[in-house]
């Protein structure tokens, strides 16, 4: 679905087959870099450009250019703490809230920069929703939980609306027929993956263009976890879809694009297809064949 | 020897144990090949044989201190004259205290005549301390001997050393139970000593207080009244100026400081409020006496408005020197810092994935604590809030200086009352007989007050266990 308008010419950095090690992951970070494979894409949903995040003097991401399209699921891959996370929360300015951190660069969402100071973050996290690692919901039932954001929003004028609203997340969740005959019960009281699933039906609530998952299934259990990554598959006819994640199966499984993050930089981004087959950098292949992780 | 000397004659016993049992123990372990042979640590069998040695000899030397007085006293009984026999059992004991500081080189009383009784004395003490020197001596070499010959290398040293351990926790935390107990037994059985003179119902729903009561017959104005519902008004009206005060205050403070502060303006303003927390009461109750009552009384009183023309007047105000509102406002001062840090440790309690949540819906800062943090941490606020109500309700100093102790049934802040514990100090400072109504009356008071402020407790107590159970 991608087309390529501005592929990055890789070929001098993957050529030489060296055996990764220490040395040469440290000798790659040191330098300016440039992401191989394909980054961009022609119908942008959102666009990021130069972006470098620091926490109090600490970079922990460097220049990362990248691009996601519409109606695609884009993967972020990479070792702990190679910033995908913190990458992913800048995309809804989630790291508002956090004091010491500190974003630059620009991000488009369609025509406008997010990341402009006058930027009203309240409209901007109902276009640009958030699913957590930890299933979150609110200690309220389950009606309220969804009908919080339409509710804070005014999407809803009366109550049959809402009700409307309501039923048509929970569906689209895949939950409704779990939950219907106990709206009234607190979300808490859920499994952890109906839990899970309850907090994509809140996210949907407010009709987002784009939903960004931070590990949704790191803690679900495999059934749970498959049930989720169905609803993604399914969610994407609708939704821009960025998802990180920490196990490579699940990338392969639901996404479009892979972005394979390392040590705060964007080392590769392709067709999912080929980051999973024939990686383009050396550093992918080692990570995604199992040398580090 | 003195008891002093004997504690260290313990204390070089259960040293020379310990040093004996783990050398003995490490002696062991080297036959053996090495301390993992051993059961336990070398350093346990070493605490293992100085407890052994301890805690007898340490037991020994209580009892026989704490008995010794009674057995020579009653030794010494027999010696008396015939008729001294025969007195009552307080006018003996009164006798033979006496002898007593006799025997000890002081006259005081005119025992002179019993010297020879003193002296007998003299020397059972001395062959009582000679017995007890001997006897502790004995018992700490075989204490200690017995725990240098149980150090084997499969004796389970670690075992015991931990279970004594144990039930030293164990006395601690039954010493507070049984504190408890102990108050309450006492504040009961004088409560029911007070209600054989005045009747409960006479107690809890009369609305006359004035406990003086007449010395002489014919004695004007001193009857003797005890109903207890002005004092609980009183209580009640304060307490809750002090609440309205405190509550809405408290909260704000700790949502401010544990949502909108920086880390900078927290780190000032946590530690100042925990320097008004610090503040003795007494010190408030000067501040409520001599600038807040003052001011109340020159800033209302006289004020009103009378129009005419619609009928309605009010005022002029009549102000109290010694107003409620004074004590109320400076003891709701008093307690912001209670409900603000108690609040404050309940909202950080509140997990920051449910703030991520909130704020991933594009909730505002002030949205997702009227939404979410503060319904989540509702129940731990209610728990510190009935906290802080004990606290008030306990309060006597600020009340005592700024109100004073007139008995008034009104809920008007602007007039002068007076509170439960006010009058339980009051009633128990001075000379008076202690089976008087009058001093009876305190008991009762505590005893009321103590199961309200029970109630309170456990009431908070059960919330805050609910408020565990709330997510997660």
């Amino acid at each position: 679905m991608n087309t390529n308008v501005m592929t990055e010419t890789a070929g001098d950095i993957v050529a030489e087959n060296k055996p990764v090690t220490a040395d040469t992951i440290a000798e790659q970070n040191a330098d300016a870099y440039e992401t191989v494979g394909n980054a961009f894409c022609d119908q942008a949903k959102m666009s990021m450009r130069n972006v470098n995040v620091f926490y109090d003097e600490k970079q922990a991401i460097y220049d990362v250019n990248l691009d996601i399209g519409t109606n695609e699921v884009v993967a972020m891959i990479g070792p702990s703490g190679c910033g995908k996370s913190t990458f992913l929360r800048c995309l809804n300015r989630m790291n508002d809230t956090i004091d010491i951190c500190r974003v630059e660069g620009q991000f488009y969402l369609e025509d406008q920069d997010i990341n402009d100071k006058k930027m009203d973050v309240v409209p901007l996290r109902a276009r640009v929703g958030m699913v957590f690692q930890k299933p979150n919901p609110f200690p309220k039932s389950i009606y309220d939980n969804v009908a919080y954001g339409p509710r804070i929003h005014g999407l809803a004028d009366r109550r049959s609306d809402l009700d409307e609203i309501v039923e048509n997340s929970l569906q689209k969740a895949g939950l409704w027929a779990e939950v219907k005959d106990r709206l009234h019960q607190p979300g808490t009281g859920l499994s952890g993956g109906q839990q899970q699933r309850l907090c994509i039906a809140r996210t949907i609530a407010v009709s987002p263009e784009v939903i960004l998952m931070d590990e949704p299934c790191s803690a679900l259990d495999p059934i749970a976890t498959a049930k989720i990554e169905e609803l993604i598959d399914e969610l994407s006819q609708n939704y821009t879809i960025a998802i990180v994640t920490h196990s490579m199966q699940q990338a392969a499984r639901v996404s479009h694009r892979t972005a394979y993050f390392h040590l705060g930089k964007l080392i590769e981004v392709n067709e999912t297809e080929k980051v999973f087959t024939n990686p383009d950098h050396e550093l992918t292949e080692a990570y995604i064949t199992g040398r580090f992780g | 020897m003195s008891v002093s000397s004997l504690f260290v004659l313990i204390i070089l016993g259960v040293v020379a144990a310990f040093y004996f049992s783990r050398t003995r123990s490490l002696n062991l372990a080297r036959g053996l090949g090495g301390i993992k042979n051993l059961h336990s640590l070398p350093v346990y069998y070493g605490i293992q044989a100085a407890l052994w040695c301890a805690l007898p000899c340490i037991l020994l030397l209580c009892v026989w201190t704490i008995f010794d007085d009674a057995i020579i006293r009653s030794m010494v009984v027999q010696y008396l004259p015939a008729e001294q026999q025969n007195l009552p059992k307080a006018e003996q004991a009164l006798l033979l205290s006496s002898i007593e500081n006799l025997a000890n080189g002081v006259n005081l009383s005119n025992a002179g005549q019993f010297q020879d009784i003193a002296d007998r004395i003299n020397s059972l003490r001395s062959i009582s301390n000679m017995a007890l020197t001997v006897l502790l001596f004995c018992a700490i070499i075989a204490t200690g001997a017995w725990g240098w010959f149980k150090v084997k290398p499969q004796y389970r040293a670690r075992n015991g050393v931990e279970r004594v351990f144990m039930l030293s926790l164990l006395g601690c935390s039954t010493l507070a139970i049984f504190t408890t107990v102990g108050i309450v037994f006492s504040v009961l059985f004088e409560s029911i000593r007070f209600f054989n003179i005045v009747p409960v119902h006479e107690f809890v729903l009369g609305t006359q207080w004035s406990p003086q009561l007449s010395i002489r017959e014919d004695q004007v104005g001193s009857s003797g009244a005890f109903g207890a519902v002005p004092l609980f008004t009183g209580t009640l009206l304060i307490s809750t100026i002090a609440m309205i005060v405190a509550v809405p205050t408290g909260l704000m403070t700790a949502i401010y400081l544990s949502e909108y502060a920086s880390s900078r303006v927290r780190l000032v303003v946590k530690p100042l409020l925990e320097i008004l927390a610090g503040i003795p009461t007494v010190v408030y109750g000067f501040f409520a006496a001599l600038t807040i009552a003052p001011m109340i009384k020159s800033g209302l009183h006289g004020l009103g408005f009378d129009l005419a023309f619609l009928g309605v007047s009010f005022g002029p105000l009549e102000v109290s020197g010694e107003s409620a509102l004074a004590a109320g406002l400076v003891m709701g001062v008093m307690i912001i810092p209670f409900v603000s840090s108690l609040s404050d440790d309940v909202i950080n309690a509140v997990p920051q994935s449910l703030r991520d949540g909130a704020y991933g819906l594009g909730s505002t800062q002030s949205e997702t604590m009227k939404n979410v943090i503060f319904p989540a941490a509702l129940p731990g606020i209610v728990g510190a809030i009935l906290l802080a109500v004990s606290r008030a309700i306990g309060e006597t100093m600020i009340v005592v200086m700024a109100v004073g102790t007139a008995a008034r049934l009104t809920f008007n802040p602007l007039e002068s009352v007076t509170t439960v514990t006010v009058q339980m100090t009051t009633l128990l400072i001075g000379d008076h007989e202690f089976d008087s109504a009058k001093t009876l009356a305190a008991f009762a008071l505590g005893l009321v007050l103590f199961i309200i402020t029970l109630g309170l407790n456990f009431f908070a107590l059960r919330i805050v266990k609910k408020y565990r159970e709330q997510y997660d």
